[in-house]
């Protein structure tokens, strides 16, 4: 063991020992639940928007808050809020879905959640070329 | 089709698939900002073995790290890039992964052809665009582009071309080649 198993602001160096795995059993924060409670699946590039009535109050779990400020000034795909926060995907997902459920945040589904490619039009193709080509 | 103008979030994966130690995180990292993606999964019976499991019997859950980079186009509009987990016993991750991808990179190493054959299999059984980078390893390139097109057995119309994954570059270049090579395809 070489982390201290107190839980801290959302992280990963405190959330994770290699040998041990996740110090904070992370489905507690789930109340154990592995997916959510919604219908809606959370796709990896669901666009996460906070509804802009939202006050913290009553206060919300540190996780839950870590997730509503990270998408605060521009909506998020699920997999940023994973990434960023250092929480699994599947915690997210469950987070999401209470947050969804409570009315704090609103989703757009990526263009297409079919399995298989997804074809953007022309006009969003030659921007990404276009971009790509001035990095 | 919105445009990417609008006020929503165009946000667009690609997959970066090969063999174990074939570049992958170093592409990614090299193109991207790089970070990781944990995803915690149920441990079946089939991955038990692969897996240590002395001393800690209780543990029914295994932690995947996948890398997982940005690259922001204008602030609506950005390219996730994924790299896809090495070990077989992850397949069932990729199914997730390529749902709605615009598409692959396919890494592969000449030293080791074979280690690439999965992914492009699994790309072409899913009519999932993708293009075939070889990374030279230290700047030896020791093939051409169409031997391994050949050794391949590839659609002619699959571009492979030669990178060296540490160059940002060189990276950028195998993307922009993806990316015309979807849009020849949907032209």
């Amino acid at each position: 063991m070489t982390g201290d198993p107190r839980p801290g602001p959302a992280g990963p160096p405190e959330r994770y020992d290699d040998a041990a795995g996740p110090l904070v059993r992370l489905y507690a924060m789930t109340r154990g639940r592995a997916r959510p409670a919604t219908a809606e699946r959370f796709d990896l590039m669901t666009a996460v928007h906070p509804v802009p009535t939202y006050r913290d109050d009553p206060p919300l779990p540190p996780e839950q808050r870590a997730l509503l400020t990270r998408c605060r000034h521009a909506p998020a795909p699920v997999a940023d809020l994973a990434s960023d926060t250092g929480l699994p995907l599947g915690v997210v997902r469950v987070l999401l879905g209470d947050l969804l459920t409570a009315g704090l945040i609103r989703v757009t589904a990526p263009a297409t959640t079919r399995p298989g490619p997804h074809r953007p039009s022309p006009a969003v193709l030659q921007e990404v070329i276009h971009g790509l080509r001035a990095l | 089709m919105a445009s990417a103008h609008s006020d929503e979030l165009t946000a667009l994966k690609i997959l970066v698939a090969g063999g174990f130690g074939v570049g992958k995180t170093t592409l990614v990292g090299s193109v991207s900002e790089i970070r990781p993606l944990r995803t915690e999964e149920r441990l079946t019976a089939a991955s038990v073995p692969h897996d240590d499991l002395t001393g800690v019997t209780a543990k029914r859950t295994t932690t995947v790290a996948m890398d997982f980079g940005r690259i922001t186009l204008h602030d609506r509009l950005a390219l996730y890039l994924f790299g896809t987990p090495g070990q077989d016993r992850f397949w069932f991750l990729w199914d997730e992964l390529a749902t709605g991808a615009l598409g692959a990179v396919v890494l592969a190493d000449t030293r080791r052809l074979a280690d690439c054959f999965a992914a492009v299999d699994y790309f072409e059984h899913r009519a999932i665009p993708f293009v075939v980078a070889v990374n030279c390893f230290d700047g030896v390139r020791d093939h051409t582009a169409p031997q391994v097109a050949r050794a391949l057995d590839l659609d002619p119309r699959v571009p492979v071309v030669l990178c060296d994954a540490r160059e940002r570059a060189s990276g950028k270049d195998v993307l922009l080649t993806l990316v015309e090579h979807v849009a020849a395809r949907a032209a």
